[in-house]
């Protein structure tokens, strides 16, 4: 059932045949899936999409499994909410939320690339599963691994959220939390994956993993009735959401699917404590100069993004931008999301509000603009970055809560 | 006076299979010229044709980015570990 071809370097264009492989032997650069997209579009269809259940599977023929997937069968399909409160606090009329901190089975947009990349581990019968994580790859391999009845071993920063850790280790993985920050952590994971026959699935499951958040962008286009929004404004970490976003419009685009064509404006957001991307969009340059991370926005806090240079390019490419802002907005963004919509998002998702309100203000998002804004995490999983009020307390007397309540009214 | 440097699996056909080589101290592109003598064609595979670090690979010098130190001018003592790695993964 597979449309899968080959894998491609990105750079150079050397073909391999479907393994577990990190980059490119020639050039190094990452690699492509390859699809037959001509044989896809004979099968593929808005019918058929339709008539199947509400999963990231109703794409399937543009995911690189070669069987059926056994776990990660409920991932996907999250809601795209209208965001009218929002956008009126933001100065936008036709605002999105694609809300993917209550994906499945552990709350973030992870669950997308480890439902592929941990099937794809049973197909390559490797013997664990692996990664380097900022905490919401962690628990979402965890599940998944503890689903598929393999082992797991998940490697973190240690100064990572105790939340991020819990939803890891309650799976049965092993955790080991390295002295040092997420590059460091990566660059071990990098040297590992070459002495442990384990599916390190940001490594050499790479290719294939990253293919899962294209559903990302198939799903907002089909819930826009199979349009391309207008705006996207999307939170970088390494930068491959952003870039496969792009990847899914483009590909439903190719194939027919779409109504009109892909003018989709990508935005990225950082945080400005971490911001090699945002940077390099901005001096006009896709080269990365790496940063060291310091932000409250852990799961962004990647200073030597590897997929950085291609998401500089795409954004540039598409008359987009990107952009950063500090601790204190990434705060106010968690909190105007939460207060205006009913979305508790974790502070990656602040910085997405936060950035989306100051490309408003600069007008590179316009009033009109179909935009949508990647909720990608979780506020439960971040939740000790919040300075949150102690609740008024009270005696179990009616005169009490009316004392109370006034003095709240008076304050307010 | 010798040091180590741990060779990734995607050079090792230029290292006759070797992980692990025995170069001498100097700066980071002194290093490169001393394995580019000893396995022909190293230097073109890990360098564009202007000199420059290719876009997908990163040199770490105990352990920190060669970017955050002197980039090919770094100066690895005796007894360093150097150690050159793909910079596609993560994320």
């Amino acid at each position: 059932m597979s449309f899968v071809t080959g894998l491609k370097c990105r750079e150079c264009g050397r073909t391999y045949p479907k393994q577990p492989l990190a980059g490119c032997e020639d050039c190094f650069a990452p690699l492509e899936v390859e699809y037959d997209y001509e044989a896809i579009s004979r099968v593929l269809s808005h019918k058929a999409i339709a008539s199947r259940p509400k999963s990231l599977w109703r794409y399937r023929e543009l995911l690189p499994l070669d069987a059926d997937p056994v776990v990660g069968l409920s991932s996907g399909a999250t809601p795209l909410v209208r965001a009218s409160r929002l956008g009126r606090a933001l100065g936008l009329k036709d605002l999105y939320i694609k809300n993917d901190s209550v994906n499945s089975p552990t709350l973030s947009f992870k669950d997308r690339v480890t439902a592929v990349a941990v099937n794809k581990a049973l197909e390559f019968k490797l013997d664990a599963v692996s990664c380097a994580s900022t905490g919401n790859l962690a628990n979402s391999v965890a599940a998944n691994a503890a689903a598929a009845g393999l082992p797991a071993y998940i490697f973190i920063p240690d100064d990572l959220e105790q939340n991020k850790i819990t939803a890891t280790s309650v799976y049965g993985a092993r955790v080991i939390a390295v002295k040092g920050n997420y590059d460091e952590v990566n660059r071990l994971c990098t040297e590992l994956s070459e002495r442990h026959p384990w599916g390190f699935v940001n490594v050499n499951l790479r290719p294939f993993y990253g293919e899962g958040s294209k559903t990302f962008g198939y799903e907002i286009a089909e819930h826009l009735g199979w349009r391309a929004p207008a705006a996207v404004v999307v939170p970088m970490a390494g930068g491959s959401l952003i870039t496969k976003i792009h990847k899914g419009l483009k590909e439903l685009e190719q194939l027919g699917l779409l109504k009109d064509e892909v003018r989709t404006k990508l935005f990225g957001a950082q945080a400005a404590g971490c911001n090699p991307i945002a940077s390099a969009v901005k001096r006009g340059s896709p080269d990365i100069q790496p940063v060291k991370p310091s932000t409250i926005a852990k799961s962004l806090a990647i200073g030597n993004p590897a997929d950085g240079y291609h998401a500089a390019r795409l954004i540039t490419g598409s008359g987009g931008w990107a952009e950063d802002v500090t601790d204190e907005e990434i705060l106010a963004g968690i909190s105007l999301l939460a207060q205006t919509e009913g979305i508790f998002t974790e502070t990656a998702g602040g910085v997405t509000v936060a950035v989306t309100r100051k490309l408003v203000q600069q007008e590179r998002i316009k009033a009109d603009d179909l935009t949508v804004i990647a909720i990608t995490g979780n506020g439960l999983k971040t939740s000790e970055a919040l300075k949150i009020e102690q609740p008024i307390s009270i005696e179990p007397k009616v005169s009490s809560f009316e004392r109370a309540i006034s003095g709240l009214a008076a304050k307010a | 006076m010798s040091l180590k440097l741990t060779i990734p699996t995607a050079l090792r056909r230029i290292t006759g299979d070797a992980d692990l080589v025995e170069v001498h101290p100097g700066t980071v592109q002194e290093i490169i010229a001393e394995l580019d003598r000893s396995y022909t064609g190293f230097l073109s595979r890990v360098c564009e044709d202007d000199g420059k670090l290719r876009r997908f690979i990163n040199i770490y010098v105990n352990g920190e980015d060669i970017r955050f130190l002197d980039n090919l001018s770094t100066r690895v003592p005796d007894e360093a570990e150097i150690s050159i790695i793909l910079a596609i993964a993560g994320g």
